[in-house]
């Protein structure tokens, strides 16, 4: 019996990733910026659980030279979804610290595992989507071209320089999964040092 | 202004006595590091922003100090083609007055509004001295928003110049004409009974900056050079220089120079607003435009006022009182703390400094020489504090460095000359080249004058800058008046004729500067505020086109079934909502002018088509990779022929032969 219970300290740090997924909802999680000659002030996105913000009908008026989609807050079922994506871990992040049990620990890591590569797969794919799929009869068309922005970093795409990082948000979803994991693997080692 | 001649005559004595003394070129007058001081390293900003006054080209012109550089020329009482300026329907009404629309006059004076004395960054006053009017600049878009007609008035010289906290701007008459409601068609010899010099104070609105002509004071029939309000101390008061006590009206560099002294006229303001509220003075009928800039339609309005409250000199016997001031004054004036008022006789061998407690005194005492005009003179000697002995030859204008000094211009003897307000002795002077009119120090008519750089505006160039024909630019030069001696660092050219100018730190308005008029606060009532709202509407023989631009395509960009003698209006909306993105619109052979629209602006171009043919229309501002490519024509038939009226709306194959979309008839 004892050894299905979770630390003190595991429980507490179970609490404030909990808080912490909650403060996500209501930052913004990733955030994409572009730098061109033209735009020495940059260009930015902001990617919100719920919505974007920055820039983004700026870009959407540069992006028709090239025959890119205009990207719309309407197009996104995510920012439907994922409030509450992010509530149901912070809830299940409570509740393994609630019920003090392993197994609630082990289930809360594997299945924001799962989400987190999940969001990340599925945030490529809008990546590549809007990059790939272009208007054959846009103005400028380059042979080979293809304008995805990175998931993580910087790449170069035609005149302008691209940058993809995560925000507040997306920090506090990746430190949580990291810190998940850590538990995780402290408290399956207790039992063979106790 | 006296006469060239005089000065000239002067200018000869001077020289021939003083064993011609002629300035030095640039080489001795240039120090080692002034290049260094001047230069503003690619990306970076210059440090104040300086206004210049566009003289006779009826502009403003926006410079960068120290580096020289012209930012931009503002369109204020002239049409300009650059950008559709008092082309546009929009923008005509700006130009209109009671004499019809005027295109064009004679820009002298700026000034900046203060909050307590110190300049901030709102508004930019400007005078038109032709056709008397105040106009007020948005310091936020740089745009003229407000230009305000003066009744009663001819010659709009000793305008605009504020109070301290910017209550009202004032408007004094240069010539004395009969007023508005008098029969003007009298012979110019009843001159001394029919003639009046009219004073305006114009009211601002504190929040909004709104104009509106509160009330004039009808002073006798004298020429009114120039002004400048109190300021601490003497904040109630407005002083005017005066010339003409003699009333001449012919040959005035003989006739106006008769007297030993002119006048500078001091004015209680408090006290006249006090007795205008009261309902004193007298209503008189009269016609005057007032026309407003209304930033949310993008268009201006012009409105005709019928009516203006004139105080006599009577209403203002305890109030107004001239006070003696050798000879034909010029420049009036006063110093950051408020206690003297600089007079520069221009044809004096001295400068006059009077003391505001003096006058003061003087007023309480009763020291009077004597009236004028029914007008109290007060006694030289009791308002005078003292005399700046030998400063040089044709004192004109001064400006405060915030140090205690004052830096008078001379434009016979080309020269600035710095002398102590409290010991009135000259402390350094340097040459200009040439003939220097007005001067400015940033804020250097204000209670906080940064006082790092005094900037002389010079009327002759002669051999400074490469020759342009007979006719050759203007010129300002910048000197570093940081240390004991002022250093010349820069010549630059300017436009027009550069008369007074102002200047503040670049930060108070580089920050608030609009960058894009937000396209849904668009109230413009011939804005299309997206493409699917582009179209073609006939009304009789007008035709409204409702078009939109984004880089890089117009919506519609082919129209068909235009009829020559149709009244076409092309309502121009920029779509673009980012900094830096304005679009033109040209069309051949129109006799306006072109548009240049800002992002999230509507703007109107009227054309009315004479002959048959096809007319390309494009944009004249190089917006994109594609630029080249925005662009359409316009089909233009015989009157009273059949050809539909037909217009293309994003044709995405090319289908020019056969456009989708029919216009609309009321
Ligand atoms: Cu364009």
């Amino acid at each position: 019996m004892k050894t299905t219970s979770l630390k003190k300290l595991t429980r507490i740090t179970l609490l404030v990733c909990g808080l912490a997924l909650c403060v996500s909802i209501f930052v913004p999680m990733w955030s994409i910026y572009l730098t061109a000659p033209q735009y020495p002030e940059g260009l930015s996105m902001f990617l919100w659980s719920n919505k974007i913000t920055g820039d983004y009908e700026i870009i959407n008026g540069l992006n028709h030279y090239i025959g890119m989609k205009t990207i719309h807050e309407e197009d996104f079922w995510e920012f439907k979804i994922l409030p509450y994506a992010l509530g149901f871990f912070a809830f299940l992040c409570f509740l393994a610290a609630f019920l003090n049990k392993k197994l609630w620990l082990s289930v809360t890591t594997l299945l924001f595992l799962i989400f987190g590569v999940a969001f990340m797969i599925d945030f490529y794919m809008w990546e590549y989507n809007y990059g790939h799929n272009l208007d054959p009869h846009a103005a400028i068309v380059v042979p080979g071209m293809t304008y995805q922005p990175p998931l993580i970093g910087f790449k170069q795409l035609l005149n302008f320089g691209a940058y993809s990082y995560p925000n507040i948000g997306g920090g506090i979803m990746i430190g949580v999964a990291l810190i998940l994991v850590i538990l995780a693997i402290i408290e399956f080692r207790k039992p063979k040092m106790g | 202004m006296k006469s060239l001649k005089l000065f000239g005559l002067a200018t000869i004595v001077a020289l021939s006595s003083l064993g011609g003394c002629k300035p030095k070129g640039t080489e001795t007058a240039i120090s080692g590091d002034a290049a260094e001081k001047v230069y503003v390293a690619p990306g970076k900003y210059d440090e104040f922003y300086n206004f210049v006054s566009g003289g006779f080209n009826g502009q403003v012109n926006v410079y960068g100090l120290p580096s020289g550089r012209l930012l931009k020329v503002l369109p204020v009482f002239s049409q300009n083609p650059e950008n559709g300026y008092g082309y546009s329907e929009e923008t005509k009404p700006m130009l209109e007055t009671s004499h019809g629309f005027i295109p064009w006059d004679d820009q002298h004076h700026l000034s900046l509004s203060q909050t307590n004395g110190e300049v901030d960054g709102r508004w930019l006053f400007a005078n038109a001295n032709n056709t008397p009017r105040v106009a007020r600049l948005d310091l936020k878009t740089f745009k003229t928003v407000e230009i305000i007609e003066l009744p009663n008035s001819a010659g709009n010289h000793s305008s605009p110049f504020l109070t301290e906290n910017t209550e009202y701007v004032v408007a004094g008459t240069r010539f004395a004409v009969p007023t508005d409601d008098q029969n003007g068609d009298v012979p110019i010899d009843t001159f001394k009974e029919n003639f009046k010099g009219v004073i305006s104070f114009i009211g601002i609105n504190p929040e909004s900056g709104d104009m509106d002509v509160s009330f004039q004071i009808e002073a006798p029939g004298i020429n009114f050079d120039l002004s400048h309000a109190g300021k601490g101390k003497s904040a109630d008061w407005f002083f005017f220089s005066c010339y003409n006590s003699e009333k001449a009206n012919t040959l005035l560099e003989v006739n106006a120079s008769q007297n030993d002294k002119d006048f500078i006229m001091a004015v209680n303001w408090k006290k006249a607003a006090e007795l205008a509220k009261a309902g004193k003075g007298r209503k008189v009928a009269t016609e005057y435009v007032h026309n407003k800039w209304d930033e949310s339609t993008h268009s201006a309005t012009s409105t005709m006022k019928k009516e203006v409250l004139v105080l006599s000199v009577e209403d203002m016997k305890d109030a107004m009182y001239f006070i003696p001031c050798p000879k034909s004054p010029h420049g009036c004036d006063v110093d950051p703390t408020g206690e003297y008022i600089v007079g520069s006789g221009k044809l004096a061998a001295l400068i006059p400094v009077f003391s505001f407690d003096k006058i003061q005194k003087a007023i309480a005492d009763k020291a009077f020489s004597g009236e004028y005009d029914g007008v109290k003179v007060i006694k030289y000697e009791a308002a005078l504090y003292g005399e700046v002995q030998k400063p040089g030859l044709g004192p004109l204008h001064t400006e405060f460095d915030g140090q205690g000094n004052a830096i008078t211009s001379m434009f016979v003897s080309s020269e600035l000359v710095r002398w102590n307000i409290k010991d009135l002795k000259v402390i350094d002077r340097v040459p200009t080249y040439y003939s220097t009119g007005h001067l400015m120090i940033p804020g250097g008519d204000s209670k906080k004058p940064f006082g790092k750089y005094v900037v002389a505006y010079n009327k002759i160039t002669k051999d400074r800058y490469l020759p342009t024909g007979p006719e050759l630019a203007q010129s300002a030069q910048l000197f570093d008046i940081s240390g004991d001696k002022m250093k010349l660092l820069l010549d630059f050219p300017t436009f027009g004729e550069p008369h007074y100018a102002q200047a503040l730190p670049a930060d108070m308005i580089s920050k608030n500067q609009v960058k894009f008029f937000k396209i849904g606060e668009n109230n413009h009532p011939y804005a299309t505020k997206g493409e699917a709202e582009s179209k073609v509407v006939r009304e009789g023989n007008k035709v409204h086109v409702y078009m939109t631009s984004i880089r890089s395509h117009f919506a519609p960009d082919n129209i068909e079934g235009i009829k020559v003698g149709d009244e076409v209006y092309f309502h121009v909306t920029n779509l673009e909502q980012d900094w830096d993105v304005p679009h033109g619109f040209a069309i051949k052979g129109n006799e306006n002018a072109e548009l240049l629209i800002m992002p999230g602006e509507t703007c109107t171009l009227k054309w009315v088509p004479k002959k048959a043919g096809m007319y390309p229309m494009y944009c004249t501002d190089f917006c994109s990779a594609l630029h080249q490519e925005m662009q359409g024509y316009v089909r233009v038939s015989p009157t009273g022929s059949n050809t539909p009226l037909i217009y293309s709306l994003n044709n995405k194959k090319d289908n020019a032969q056969s456009p989708v979309k029919k216009a609309e008839t009321k």
